[in-house]
C-alpha cells in the first residue's frame, strides 16, 4: 500500500481511553476496504462545496488578469492589505541591523539543505522514526491523498481538523477527503471564512482579504448552524465578536477531533523536529488535542540542524506578517509520551519538487519559506490579486515555482514567467534572497526554447527577418529610408490603431511614426555640412 | 516503492547541476547562538511583550509572587485554576485562599475538564527580549502543552536570569530540550488574528489573557 516505515513504537500507548479497543477493530475493517477507495460517493457533502471550477484556472495570466482588474472592490482591498503589510514589514526589518547578514545566512542554509537533500531527508526520516513517528513518502499528489485517506480511515473517523497548509492546498487534499466522505475542517479564521463562504483563498497570508465584516457575519449566520455550533442570532459585525463566534464554533470540533492534519514550516533533519509558526492558536489546538496527528510536508522544508532555527525564526515572522515574532510557534519531535497526539505520522511529498531541483538555476525557488513578502511588494500582484496566477502559489514566487512544479506544459504555466515587470522589488525583500527576476528571465528563456524546438512560429520568422535586415548596414539603411517614406501617407506623429496582429501592440500603447529622415542619413548630412 | 523513487529523482536532479554554483552551498559566515547587544534585556522584554498587549507585573523577590498570582487571577475574573506537575504550590496558596478552585494535573485532566477551567499558572524555560517571547519546554512546572492552551487565562512566572537578548541566545538554550525530544512552545502575547479587514483581535483559540510576572 504505502511505504509506511515501521516505527519502534507503532502501538498506540493510551491505555486510559477505554474506547480504544473498539477503534482498533475499525482499523482492520477499513484498512481492507482502503484499496477500493476513490469510489464515487453518492451521499451528500460533508463540508461546504467550493465554487465550481473557475474558468480562470485554465486561462493564461494576461486574460485572467484583465478580468480580475475589473473588480474595483478587490483592487481596493488588495491595495489596503499589501500596503499595510508592506509598511509593517519595513519597520520591523529596520529594527535589525544585521538583517542583510541574516538573509545571506538563510539563503546559504537553504542551499546547503537542497544540495544534500537526499542525506538530510534520510537523517530526518531516521530521527522521526527513532522518536516514535511513522514516515510515509508520496511521489505525487494522488499518492499523498491516498496515504492520508487510508490513515484517517484506519481510525474509523469521518471528520478531521486542519491547520492552514499550502501543500495540502497544492495536493487538493480537502476535496479528495470529501470524495471519501471525510470532512476536513479548516481552523484558521480566514480559511474558515473561505470554506464556509464556498469560496477560494485570495491571498496566502490573509486568505479572506476580499471579504468585509458584514459578509463574514452573513456567512457565519448562514453556514455555521449547518455544520455544528450555530452562530448566535444577535451576532455583531465587530471583528472581535466574529472571532469569538469562530472560537465557539471550532472549540466543539477541536475537543471532538480524533485526527488532525497539519503541514510544517520547517523539518529539522538532525533532531526530527517539525515546526509550525502561527498566530491564532488553532495550530496548537490541532497539534495538541487529537489522538493522531498527520503532518504533510514538502521535501524541500527540511533544514539541516536545530541551530538553523534561529535564522528562520527571525526571518519568517518579520517578512510575513511584519511582527517581531508571531504569537505561537510549536515544535514537536515525534511522539511525546503523555503529552499531545500519541500517534504521529509525517507524509513527505515530492509532487514536482525534484523537477525543480533538477534545474540548477531554477532550484533557488525551493529556498522559499512561504512568507509572502514578494507578493505584498509586487506591483502586479497588488493590482490583479492571487486568483490570476491559477495556482495556490501566487505572486512572483508563484510565477517561478508553479511552472517548474508542473513542468511548463500548459498555456497558463508558460504565461506565468511573463507576469512581471521585472522591477526587482521582490528580490530585495525575499528573506532567503531568491533572485526572482533572474529566475523569471531564466524561465522565459526555457519557454522560448521550448517553442523554438517545436515549430518555427511567426515571432521567430519576424525576428529572423529583422536579423537579416540588421545584419548589414546597407540593408538597414535602405529599410530606414523606406520607413521614412510612410510619412508621405500618414501625417500624424503617433499611430494609435494598427490592424490585425499589430493590434496587440497598439492596444496598450501608441506607436511613434518612423522619422522622416533616418538617423543615419541625418548624421551623414551633418558631416557633409560641417565640411 | 515511492521512497526509493523520490530518492532516485533527488539524486538524479542533483547530478544535473553539480557544477553550477548559482544555487549551491555558499559558505555562510553566520555565527550561531550569538547574543545580540541589548542594553537592558529585562526592560526591553517587558516593553516588547506589553506591545502584544500582555499584562506585565514585576517584583524584586519571590515573596510577593503568591499575591501577584492571586491578583492576576482576580483581574481575569478566574474562578478556577490549574497548576502543572512540579509547580511550587506555595505560590498558588493565596489565590486558593481567595476562593479560586484549584486543580492539579495529576492524574492528567481530560480535555473536557481543562476546557472548563478558567486559568493556568506556569513557569517558563527562557524569554527573548528583542521579540518579547516566552519559551516553554514543558518540563516540570510548565505542564503538558494542553494546559497552557485550553484555559482562557495564562499567568506565567519568569525569573530575570531567564531573560536573554534575542532568538539565537534563547534557541541555544532550548537546543538540549529539543534534542531530548521535548516539545517547545514559543509564546509572544495572547493569541491574535488580523484576518477580518486586517483588524487585530486578541484571542482566538489560545488563552485570550496573558499575564507575565517578572521576578528579580
Amino acid at each position: 500500500m504505502t511505504d509506511a516505515r515501521r516505527s519502534t513504537q507503532t502501538s498506540v500507548r493510551s491505555p486510559q481511553h477505554s474506547e480504544r479497543s473498539g477503534q482498533m477493530r475499525d482499523t482492520h475493517r477499513s484498512a481492507s476496504t482502503c484499496d477500493a477507495q476513490h469510489s464515487a460517493q453518492t451521499r451528500g457533502r460533508r463540508t461546504p462545496a467550493p465554487p465550481p471550477d473557475p474558468l480562470l484556472e485554465s486561462l493564461p495570466f494576461p486574460l485572467a488578469a484583465r478580468q480580475l482588474l475589473q473588480n474595483q472592490q478587490l483592487r481596493a482591498n488588495l491595495r489596503h492589505a499589501t500596503h499595510t503589510i508592506r509598511s509593517k514589514r519595513k519597520s520591523v526589518v529596520a529594527e535589525l541591523p544585521h538583517w542583510e547578514e541574516l538573509r545571506s545566512a538563510g539563503a546559504a542554509m537553504k542551499d546547503r539543505a537542497l544540495c544534500s537533500l537526499d542525506s538530510y531527508l534520510e537523517q530526518l526520516e531516521a530521527n522521526l522514526i527513532q522518536n516514535g513517528a511513522q514516515v510515509h513518502w508520496a511521489s505525487d499528489a494522488a499518492e499523498a491523498q491516498r496515504i492520508v485517506t487510508c490513515l484517517i480511515k484506519a481510525h474509523g473517523v469521518d471528520e478531521v481538523v486542519k491547520i492552514k497548509s499550502m501543500v495540502t492546498q497544492e495536493i487538493e487534499l480537502n476535496e479528495a477527503l470529501e470524495a471519501e466522505g471525510i470532512a476536513a475542517w479548516e481552523t484558521d479564521l480566514a480559511e474558515l471564512i473561505v470554506q464556509l463562504g464556498h469560496d477560494r483563498p485570495s491571498n496566502i497570508l490573509v486568505p479572506a482579504i476580499h471579504r468585509n465584516r458584514d459578509e463574514v457575519r452573513e456567512i457565519f449566520l448562514r453556514e455555521m448552524k449547518l455544520y455544528g455550533q450555530a452562530a448566535p442570532d444577535d451576532l455583531d459585525n465587530d471583528p472581535e465578536d466574529l472571532a469569538a463566534c469562530a472560537r465557539n464554533h471550532l472549540r466543539e470540533k477541536f475537543l471532538r477531533a480524533k485526527v488532525a492534519l497539519s503541514g510544517a514550516n520547517f523539518a529539522v533533519a538532525d533532531t526530527g523536529t517539525l515546526v509550525i509558526v502561527e498566530s491564532e492558536g488553532n495550530g496548537r489546538m490541532c497539534l495538541t488535542l487529537p489522538d493522531v496527528l498527520i503532518s504533510i510536508t514538502g521535501i524541500e522544508k527540511v533544514i539541516p540542524t536545530v541551530e538553523d532555527l534561529e535564522i528562520v525564526l527571525q526571518l519568517l515572522p518579520r517578512s510575513s506578517t511584519g511582527e517581531r515574532m508571531n504569537p505561537y510557534t510549536s515544535m514537536w519531535t515525534g511522539v511525546t509520551p503523555g503529552d499531545g497526539p500519541q500517534e504521529v505520522h509525517v507524509v513527505l511529498v515530492d509532487n514536482g519538487r525534484t523537477r525543480v531541483l533538477a534545474d540548477p538555476i531554477g532550484r533557488a525557488a525551493l529556498r522559499c519559506i512561504r512568507c509572502a513578502a514578494c507578493m505584498h511588494i509586487c506591483p502586479v500582484y497588488e493590482r490583479v490579486g492571487g486568483h490570476a496566477y491559477g495556482s495556490v502559489y501566487p505572486g512572483p514566487i508563484g510565477s517561478v515555482l508553479t511552472p517548474q512544479l508542473r513542468g511548463l506544459k500548459s498555456v497558463l504555466d508558460k504565461s506565468l514567467p511573463y507576469a512581471s515587470s521585472l522591477c526587482g522589488a521582490c528580490a530585495e525583500v525575499c528573506p532567503v534572497k531568491i533572485p526572482l527576476p533572474d529566475l523569471l528571465l531564466h524561465l522565459r528563456r526555457r519557454v522560448v526554447d521550448e517553442v523554438k524546438r517545436r515549430h518555427v512560429g511567426l515571432e521567430q520568422t519576424a525576428m529572423r527577418c529583422v536579423g537579416w535586415v540588421m545584419g548589414s548596414g546597407r540593408r538597414f539603411g535602405l529599410v530606414g529610408r523606406l520607413a521614412g517614406w510612410t510619412r508621405i501617407f500618414i501625417r500624424r506623429d503617433f499611430i494609435t490603431h494598427l490592424p490585425w496582429l499589430g493590434k496587440r501592440w497598439t492596444a496598450r500603447r501608441d506607436m511613434r511614426m518612423p522619422a522622416r529622415v533616418s538617423f543615419r542619413r541625418a548624421w551623414r548630412r551633418r558631416a557633409r555640412d560641417k565640411k | 516503492m515511492s521512497r526509493e523513487l523520490v530518492f532516485k529523482r533527488i539524486r538524479q536532479a542533483l547530478q544535473n547541476g553539480g557544477e553550477d554554483t548559482s544555487a549551491t552551498g555558499a559558505p555562510s559566515t553566520w555565527e550561531y547562538g550569538r547574543p545580540t547587544a541589548v542594553a537592558d534585556p529585562i526592560g526591553l522584554f517587558i516593553e516588547r511583550i506589553k506591545d502584544y498587549r500582555a499584562v506585565v507585573l514585576r517584583t524584586p523577590g519571590v515573596e510577593e509572587v503568591p499575591l501577584l498570582i492571586a491578583s492576576c487571577l482576580a483581574k481575569a475574573q478566574a474562578t478556577s485554576v490549574v497548576v502543572p506537575v512540579g509547580f511550587d504550590e506555595a505560590w498558588i496558596r493565596t489565590a486558593a485562599l481567595a476562593g479560586i478552585e484549584l486543580y492539579r494535573d495529576e492524574p492528567p485532566l481530560s480535555k473536557q475538564e481543562l476546557d472548563g477551567i478558567s486559568a493556568v499558572v506556569t513557569t517558563a524555560t527562557s524569554a527573548m527580549a528583542e521579540t518579547g517571547t516566552i519559551a516553554l519546554d514543558h518540563r516540570s512546572g510548565q505542564g503538558r502543552r494542553i494546559l497552557t492552551l485550553l484555559p482562557d487565562t495564562h499567568v506565567c512566572v519568569i525569573r530575570i536570569d531567564q531573560i536573554v537578548s534575542d532568538v539565537p541566545e534563547s534557541m541555544a538554550l532550548l537546543k538540549t530540550s529539543i534534542q531530548a525530544g521535548l516539545p517547545i512552545t514559543l509564546i509572544s502575547g495572547p493569541s491574535a488574528t488580523s484576518d477580518i479587514e486586517l483588524t487585530r483581535v486578541e484571542g482566538v483559540h489560545g488563552p485570550r489573557n496573558l499575564y507575565v510576572i517578572v521576578v528579580g
